[in-house]
């Protein structure tokens, strides 16, 4: 039978360091789907992963029980995933001379006839990815949680510890700069 | 180009792209290996603490010891840190009583 959570995290705190695995078997899917949000190396993924679970382990003491445990642990998921992003602000420089074919075959589609081009085209998916690449690490957190994700300016509050006039201001910003990436991005292929 | 229009359907592919949660094998049996490893890294920490302070402690204590043996040896024994001390503490004792000499 599943020991209940409460439990669990009782037994951790008292030294069962066994009682962990469960909690780390049922919330691992949705970290790792946070991480892969954020990183494209599976090997910084699961660093990502580790440093989430030994800072979740590290700190259970201050989980206070008021609200559900996945949610104070996907705050420390978003939260490194935000200090990974700004230790990693690669290639944010580069232009976008690397975009593949079917990448620069979408945009002649989406220059001929905006309608056309599919969203759910593969070629899109790489765009996306390679746009939120260039933005900066506030920019890409909230173009990911607001956006793409489509949580609310007070979850996402909630989650990266951001006041929600700083949340606000922060979207203005990241969309703004999302534009001007884009806007660079079409001035190098089309100009 | 209307970035615009492009911002839109790009942040619609983005929200079709379905969340990848695959977990590498084993991966939670990775964690608690390292959990163990950080648990006995606390203990391996205090103990070298410890053994620095000994080899420290007795290190001085060598030192004290090799200074005391090679001090040159005092033949007159009034020279005793004791023998003063008490000479010090009792000098008063020793006065001769003058209040009742007339």
């Amino acid at each position: 039978m599943e020991r209940p959570e409460n439990e669990l995290i009782a037994a951790v705190l008292q030294g069962d360091a066994a009682s962990f695995e469960p909690l780390i078997v049922k919330y691992s899917p949705r970290v790792f789907a946070t991480a892969r949000r954020y990183a494209r190396r599976e090997s910084e993924i699961e660093d990502i992963v580790q440093e989430v679970w030994l800072k979740a382990f590290n700190k259970l003491h201050t989980f206070r029980g008021e609200a559900p445990f996945e949610h104070w642990l996907m705050r420390m998921t978003v939260r490194t995933c935000y200090d990974f992003l700004r230790g990693h602000q690669r290639n944010r420089e580069s232009f976008f001379s690397e975009i593949s074919e079917p990448e620069e075959d979408w945009l002649e589609k989406f220059v001929g006839d905006p309608g056309n081009a599919a969203e759910d085209a593969d070629a899109a998916k790489l765009l996306i990815d390679r746009v939120l690449e260039k933005l900066s690490p506030e920019a890409r957190l909230v173009i990911q949680l607001l956006e793409i994700e489509d949580r609310s300016v007070k979850e996402i509050a909630k989650l990266t510890g951001w006041s929600v006039p700083l949340v606000k201001v922060r979207a203005f910003r990241a969309r703004r700069e999302m534009r001007k990436i884009l806007g660079r991005m079409t001035q190098d292929k089309y100009l | 180009m209307n970035v615009a229009e492009l911002q839109k359907k790009l942040i619609a592919a983005g929200r079709r792209q379905p969340a990848d949660d695959r977990v590498p094998y084993a991966f939670e049996k990775r964690i608690l290996a390292q959990l163990r490893a950080q648990a006995a890294d606390q203990w391996v920490f205090w103990a070298r603490g410890m053994w620095r302070a000994a080899a420290s402690c007795v290190a001085v204590a060598g030192l004290l010891g090799v200074i005391t043996l090679f001090q040159p040896q005092t033949p007159d024994n009034s020279r005793d840190l004791s023998q003063d001390f008490e000479n010090a503490l009792l000098a008063s004792a020793d006065l001769p009583d003058t209040s009742s000499v007339p």
